[in-house]
């Protein structure tokens, strides 16, 4: 071990009388097999309906029909197309660079489809700037093949043809008399759909927009259009940042749209023994505060404080108001570690308050940062709370004439869903633009039933300069018209979406690039320009044109080629001509500012606003969920929490001392899932009834949290997706920040809680940790040694081939594939668990299957909870308690290591052990290794006896104790033909009774050796991919083949960072971790 | 239904139907001589070949005229009697105008006009090299009169077939009724030896003698029993054992498919590439069921198959080849002149089915390994209806992976690992098992 931390996972590990954990620790298995209750009873057997002779007759006949039915095979059609497309190949996928814009997550991807059929979402590595796809982007492809969408445009409760529609409709707007049509939308930085907005604005006449975020930025908005004129958000670069303060931004999660982790983890990993810092203010436990250095806990009330005392002791300006000594010191010495760092410094924060957004703009502009880019406007959030507000206000007051919404849902996400419920029926025209029969549709005089973003048309100016174009990667399944359609009826405006498209892009952006390169790339940059708030830049514009304009079609050409391993032939490849012309700008005193409060009139505002509640409530986006409009998405709702590990819910986050202050508890009953008390919560009058909690470590004292995106109603979720309690009635005047009482109700939550599942059978050397200052002093021995056994009382290394049980294989030959995992890159954002999902069909059990750990997840993500100074103080306390009287109150301290602990994230698949445990105990040689490292499965093979998961010292094993295809009691998407559309069919769909488990892609690795073989050419490194590895845009995993010296994994697996899980056990795994060096 | 065969032989539909077209091709012949002996005298009168004029006709002639059917020129079945008949023109006239039609035309002679007005002034191709002979046996040739099957089937139910039914009737007929003449006599006899004994006192008592019988003294010699049942286990054991072996073994599964597509008569006797329409078969882990557009490109200008194609389908196989051809266009929507846009999709019986858990890409074997398509499909180009050659099971793949080498000549891929590999196992060429091949995870995933 690295340190003498003590890792854990739930605070019920730290008592060490707990018979659960115990339990846990000791049995693979939780809930015992019932079989004595059931033998051992006379009287039960006795009493039993199913006689012994039923019995047999029941097995004589099962048998016997058994065999019958496999005489006869089925017949199996194969229908080929009459017009075969030119670019599919049946059994060989494309791909197509598109863009996911749902108004809450916006990344440019790359989709791949087979037999044309969208099945997994990619990272488009030429969009990097714009961030990869997170684990809801990843999912969104499930989204496509939801059994509940609209199938046609609906007039109330019955199907209408797009005819009707239009005509209705169109006569319908004509017939205002004037009175005002508003479009509500979600945030659509869309060049085209703003002109068209604007065209329907001119042809109408008293038209408004008004964009709606679910979750709000409005006072980011607000400070930046103030202080830079544009209405947008100011972009980071946390790769240039050295000193990262953050005060409440959850910048790894969804704040300013999210995409900032690339960056972030680039400047993670030690590279000349520099990496940057990290500190983290906040009071819910964030990805932000897990991956932080150093990790503050405070109040909200407290951080708007912070914020300003940090302006303060960064500027030198004195400021009023007080933090408790410890905070305020902590304050002082981030803002001396900022002013140490000077331009390589940034401060982020995600308190919405304009003040607070103020400060931080005006700290980064007197740091000077170079991570700080507010030239480069982000407009992927637009919407405004007070034109929000101002619409309810008409729409009640009945002035609103025509309301047309598209991408939004405000009976779901408003606070004050129902008086936009009374407005809606006050206006003469209503129109919804929705996927699905959802709060706000049904509501509606009219659905218009759009496409899902694979579907659909579109263009994006993500950050200023930055765009992104979305292209149909299949014909629309049902009868659907995208917004955008419509608006150019609407507006008689001729020719299809495409076609408008590309007349806006050739006039205004291409700048004479070519229109169907854009479309193929998926993104097209136009420039990038330079740093420095103040004073004058330079403007790099880099612009590239083909020499050669070569007449090809946009849609599969080059792409399937390159899918279909033909490569791109030299001629066909583009040459382009790159010109770079350099214009320098002085914007010092370009921009109105005289709107902003200026000279720490905004920080002082800032302190005075700090008001402190008895309890503060702050609400948020959970990594799987999001604002909630993919609820009915059943991997994001069975995707575990990356911090609290809960799946199919949301729940009150909470200190130790608070619960124990409300009288609420967490425990873990027998089957080791998890109890937690019910409370109402109440926010000014409005009451959110029987929320479930959650005891969370590192929740400051004095506040809690709850998750916004749960509690779904309406027929556009299936009744299992229906869970959780909704956050929004909580989210008055769209504060995220609201003060609260709570108080308990009767009754225990059940969670389906992962977090104590499959632990490590009691095994501590598991996460090697170290620190930066050890890290570059010391040798490799003190912080990462290799564990050490004994052997005739000599201590040898476990890697010596004497102590070793097996013997070694020559693996020198052909390819052997080793995954390294980053632990200082990996910011457990959880993207590679969907991608895993996505890659290799792994089913969905539900909420009940999850808490008796059935999951099936074949990538966890382990979250460990550690904490350094006090905790072997502790040990000793808690050695030392003597005599009952004194114990209970002593126990109780012994778990303030939970206040503010630190956290560590490990993704977890099978391991790959070239000497594997699994191999040897399995009866019928089911798994098996191979010679390029993969311990493999078949399925086939397979007669379930687990001993296999009860041999592995991982427990990465996934057991099928169902049929979870075609099955009604799983009813998620396998047992539909729609969501089996989604299917990956190169991987086979795993029945009841067999084991399975990560097989390291090894249809990915096949794949990419068939392909060079068919070419007759060597495999350069980086061609080989896991899923896995695919998905991490943080550069966390790396795949490749060990036998190829020249390879990033070679390089890899010589770092003195290097080790295997549980070394000491001799398994010899194919995946290395890399170890965790926190600068602290 | 599906019905699984241990071997073609096995199939009982497949024997039978061989004996009714045996029979129906002699029946044929039979006929045809008849027919045209009986047509001699016509045919001594224009000294021609008919036999050549065939072949000269196929060459020349059959890519714008069918015998019996208008194409891009006018049907040419008796055209020399037709052309005397109806406008009194002679051979020297059409000889003339079959080496240079435009010439006939511009000479302004009539019906030569009028033919060309009538066929969309489309001008026939000159055939100058045609001899004086040539051209006589081309007429010959056409002035056969069309074979009518119709006149076949009526007699397909004739003689011979009854004559050798009853024939075998009256064999077993006639056995049957010798053996119960002798079982009648035998009793007869009996009843009479004992009416003789009984008339002369002599008492035939049955005296059974009270020795064991024989399954008695079977069932108690205990080593015999053992031996039997010993035996019969055993034959049980393997009767089991090949019953259930062959579960879910398709050989030599031939299901009747939508369209009678004959891979003999494409592969086999047009000698069309595999890979020509299983394209993907190259790239692709499935070989791909040619898409409907795939077969339009030969077929939008072949509507119809030769006369002997067609009529041995009719015989040997019981198919209208041109029916088939008129499916297709059905599905695909094709009316003779375009696409209707009305198509419905051809719903092929899938023959080879290789479980979900069997991973097989065409494109390793077939591009990257070399294998010819017949290794595992058989003589396809003698199919006349595709059907499973080999069992597909997992024995019979890997004995392949076991006895194959790997093709690593000008393979770039392979150059190291070949080289490493064939020191380390010390042979000059490797096998696909040598390779890695057998490992579970290569097919199963």
């Amino acid at each position: 071990m690295s340190s003498n931390k003590k890792y854990w996972k739930s605070v019920e590990e730290l008592n060490e009388n707990s018979s659960i954990v115990e339990a846990l620790q000791q049995n693979e298995f939780v809930e015992e097999i019932p079989t004595d209750d059931f033998l051992g009873d006379k009287e039960s057997l006795e009493s039993s309906s199913t006689s012994r002779r039923d019995f047999l007759k029941y097995v004589g006949f099962s048998t016997a029909a058994a065999s019958l039915a496999a005489c006869e095979g089925p017949v199996i059609k194969s229908i080929p197309y009459i017009v075969q497309p030119t670019e599919i190949v049946p059994g060989v996928a494309n791909y197509y660079a598109t863009t996911i814009a749902d108004g809450f997550d916006f990344t440019s991807v790359l989709v791949k489809t087979r037999e044309g059929r969208p099945i997994k979402i990619e990272n488009n590595l030429d969009a990097a700037s714009n961030g990869v796809a997170n684990a809801r982007v990843n999912a969104s492809v499930l989204g496509l093949y939801d059994n509940l969408r609209v199938k046609s445009p609906m007039k109330g409760d019955s199907k209408i043809s797009w005819e009707t529609f239009m005509s209705e409709t169109t006569s319908k707007l004509n017939g205002l008399n004037g009175k005002p049509i508003v479009l509500l939308t979600q945030s659509m930085p869309s060049p085209s759909t703003n002109k068209l907005i604007a065209e329907f604005k001119a042809k109408y006449g008293n038209v408004s927009h008004v964009s709606y975020d679910a979750v709000s930025e409005s006072a980011t908005l607000d400070a930046y259009q103030a202080k830079y004129g544009t209405r947008g958000m100011a972009n980071y670069d946390f790769s240039k940042a050295m000193t990262i303060v953050s005060v409440g931004a959850d910048f790894l999660g969804d704040w300013q749209g999210g995409g900032f982790e690339s960056a972030y983890a680039k400047k993670r990993i030690p590279e000349n023994g520099k990496m940057s810092r990290h500190i983290q203010f906040e009071s819910n436990m964030s990805l932000s505060g897990a991956n932080a250095d150093k990790r503050v806990s405070l109040t909200p009330s407290q951080q708007k404080l912070a914020l300003a005392k940090l302006y303060s002791y960064v500027t030198g300006v004195a400021l009023p108001g007080s933090l408790p000594e410890a905070l305020d010191k902590a304050v002082k010495d981030a803002a001396k570690e900022l002013s140490k760092a000077g331009s390589n410094g940034v401060v982020v924060s995600g308190i919405q308050d304009v003040n607070a957004q103020t400060t931080v703009l005006e700290i980064n502009e007197h740091l000077r940062s170079k991570a700080f880019d507010p030239k480069t406007t982000i407009k992927i959030r637009q919407g405004s709370n007070k034109a929000v507000t101002q619409l309810v206000a008409d729409m009640k007051a009945g002035k609103i004439g025509a309301i047309i919404m598209n991408g939004v849902n405000p009976m779901y996400t408003l606070p004050n869903a129902s008086d936009f419920k009374e407005g809606l029926a006050k206006t003469e025209l209503s129109v919804a633009f929705s996927m699905k029969q959802d709060e706000t549709s049904t509501n509606c005089e009219y659905i218009a039933a759009t496409p899902h973003n694979l579907e659909s048309w579109g263009d994006f100016e993500f950050k200023t300069g930055h765009y992104s174009m979305m292209q149909p990667t299949i014909r629309p399944l049902f009868d659907t018209k995208q917004f955008q359609d419509v608006l150019m009826a609407w507006t008689e405006t001729s020719g299809t979406y495409r076609d408008y498209i590309k007349s806006v892009w050739t006039a205004g952006i291409l700048n004479g690039s070519s229109f169907n390169k854009a479309v193929q790339d998926g993104v097209f940059v136009t420039g990038s320009s330079g740093f420095g708030a103040n004073g004058s830049s330079t403007t790099t514009t880099t612009s590239s044109e083909l020499q050669d304009k070569k007449d090809r079609t946009f849609l599969g050409g080059v792409i399937h080629d390159v899918a279909v391993g033909v490569g791109i032939k030299d001629e066909d490849k583009d040459v382009y001509k790159t010109t770079t012309t350099t214009t320098t700008v002085n914007n010092g005193n370009s921009l109105d500012t005289s709107a902003v409060l200026t000279g720490g009139t905004a920080a002082r505002a800032l302190a005075a606003s700090a008001k402190e509640g008895k309890l503060e409530l702050s609400l948020y986006t959970k990594t799987g969920m999001g604002d909630g409009q993919q609820a009915n998405n059943p991997w994001l709702q069975e995707f575990p929490d990356p911090i609290t590990r809960a799946t199919w819910d949301n729940y009150i986050t909470l200190s130790q001392a608070d619960a124990k202050a409300y009288d609420l508890i967490n425990e873990n009953v027998a089957n080791g899932g998890l109890n937690g008390s019910y409370v109402d919560v109440t926010v000014n009058g409005v009451t959110v009834p029987k929320v479930p909690v959650l005891i969370q470590p590192g929740q400051a004292k004095g506040s809690v949290g709850l998750a916004f995106g749960y509690g779904r109603t309406s027929k556009a979720l299936k009744e299992e997706m229906k869970t959780g309690v909704n956050a929004y009635p909580l989210y008055q005047d769209f504060n995220a920040v609201q003060e609260v009482t709570i108080s308990k109700v009767a009754g225990e939550h059940e969670f389906a809680c992962v977090q104590l599942h499959n632990t490590l059978m009691g095994r501590g050397d598991i996460i090697k940790e170290t620190t930066l200052e050890v890290f570059n002093t010391k040798d490799k021995k003190h912080w990462n040694a290799v564990p050490e056994v004994s052997l005739n009382h000599i201590s040898t290394p476990v890697s010596s081939p004497d102590v070793d049980l097996w013997d070694e294989f020559d693996r020198s030959i052909g390819h052997h594939f080793n995954l390294s995992i980053d632990l200082n890159a990996c910011t457990g954002c959880g993207a590679c668990v969907i991608a895993c999902h996505a890659e290799n069909n792994v089913p969905v059990v539900g909420k009940s299957e999850m808490r008796r750990s059935r999951d099936m997840h074949w990538l966890r993500i382990d979250r460990y909870y550690s904490s350094e100074d006090t905790f072997k103080d502790d040990l000793d306390k808690k050695n030392n308690i003597s005599g009952l009287g004194s114990s209970l109150s002593e126990f109780g301290e012994l778990e303030d290591p939970a206040d503010n602990p630190q956290v560590v994230f490990q993704p977890v698949m099978c391991q790959h052990c070239n000497h594997a445990p699994c191999e040897t105990v399995c009866p019928v040689a089911a798994t098996v290794h191979g010679r390029q490292g993969q311990n493999q499965m078949a399925y086939n093979r397979c007669v379930g006896t687990r001993y296999c998961a009860n041999n592995c010292p991982y427990k990465v094993r996934r057991f099928n104790w169902f049929l979870y295809n075609k099955n009604d009691e799983f009813d998620y998407y396998m047992n539909d033909d729609l969501g089996r559309m989604v299917l990956n069919p190169d991987v086979v769909v795993r029945s009841r009774g067999v084991m399975e488990k990560c097989s390291m892609c090894i249809q990915k690795t096949q794949k990419t050796i068939l392909d060079a073989k068919r070419d007759g050419r060597a495999i350069k490194d980086g061609e080989f991919e896991t899923a896995c590895s695919a998905a991490c845009g943080n550069g966390a995993m790396i795949f490749g083949d060990v036998n190829d010296k020249d390879s990033k994994i070679s390089a890899l697996k010589e770092d003195d960072r290097m080790y295997h899980m549980l070394e000491y056990v001799g398994t010899k795994p194919n995946v290395i971790y890399q170890t965790k060096v926190r600068n602290s | 239904m599906k019905k699984s065969y241990q071997s073609l032989e096995d199939n009982p539909t497949y024997n039978m139907k061989q004996v009714i077209y045996c029979s129906l091709t002699s029946k044929m012949f039979n006929l045809c001589l008849v027919l045209l002996l009986s047509f001699s005298t016509a045919l001594a009168a224009q000294e021609g070949d008919p036999v050549k004029g065939k072949s000269l006709y196929n060459t020349n002639c059959a890519a714008c005229h069918r015998l019996d059917k208008p194409l891009t020129g006018p049907a040419l079945r008796g055209v020399e009697a037709r052309l005397m008949d109806e406008q009194g023109l002679g051979r020297d006239w059409l000889q003339a105008w079959i080496r240079n039609s435009a010439g006939v035309i511009s000479s302004g002679d009539s019906y030569a006009n009028k033919v060309f007005a009538e066929w969309n002034n489309v001008p026939m191709t000159p055939f100058p090299q045609l001899s004086d002979q040539d051209i006589s046996d081309i007429l010959a040739y056409t002035a056969e009169p069309k074979p009518e099957p119709v006149v076949v089937e009526g007699s397909a139910e004739g003689d011979p077939v009854q004559a050798g039914g009853i024939s075998n009737d009256i064999i077993l007929g006639a056995l049957a009724l010798l053996f119960g003449l002798l079982a009648v006599a035998l009793v007869l006899v009996n009843r009479t030896l004992n009416r003789f004994a009984e008339a002369k006192d002599i008492a035939v008592v049955a005296e059974r003698e009270k020795s064991t019988p024989l399954w008695k003294a079977f069932a108690q010699n205990q080593f015999l029993v053992l031996v039997t049942a010993i035996v019969f286990l055993l034959a049980a054991g393997y009767f089991v054992y090949g019953f259930f072996m062959q579960v879910g073994v398709d050989q030599g599964y031939e299901p009747v498919q939508p369209i009678h597509y004959s891979h003999r008569i494409h592969a086999g006797d047009n000698g069309i590439d595999c890979k020509f329409c299983h394209s993907s078969a190259r790239v692709s882990k499935t070989s791909g069921i040619p898409s409907l557009n795939v077969c339009m490109n030969c077929h939008k200008s072949i509507s119809e198959v030769s006369a002997d194609t067609h009529a041995e389908g009719m015989n040997e196989y019981g198919v209208d080849y041109n029916k088939e051809i008129q499916k297709l266009y059905d599905a695909v929507g094709w009316d003779g002149t375009g696409y209707t846009g009305e198509a419905k999709p051809v719903k092929w019986i899938r023959i080879h089915n290789l479980p979900d858990f069997a991973y097989f890409n065409h494109s390793q074997h077939v591009e990257v390994g070399g294998i010819e398509c017949q290794t595992c499909h058989g003589p396809v180009e003698e199919m006349e209806i595709m059907y499973q050659h080999e069992p597909l099971t997992m024995g019979w793949c890997i004995n392949c992976h076991r006895e194959t080498n790997v093709k690593v000549k000008d393979n770039e891929y392979y150059t190291k690992i070949h080289e490493e590999l064939s020191k380390k196992y010390g042979v000059e060429e490797l096998t696909v098992a040598q390779m890695g091949g057998l490992e579970c995870g290569k097919c199963h995933y």
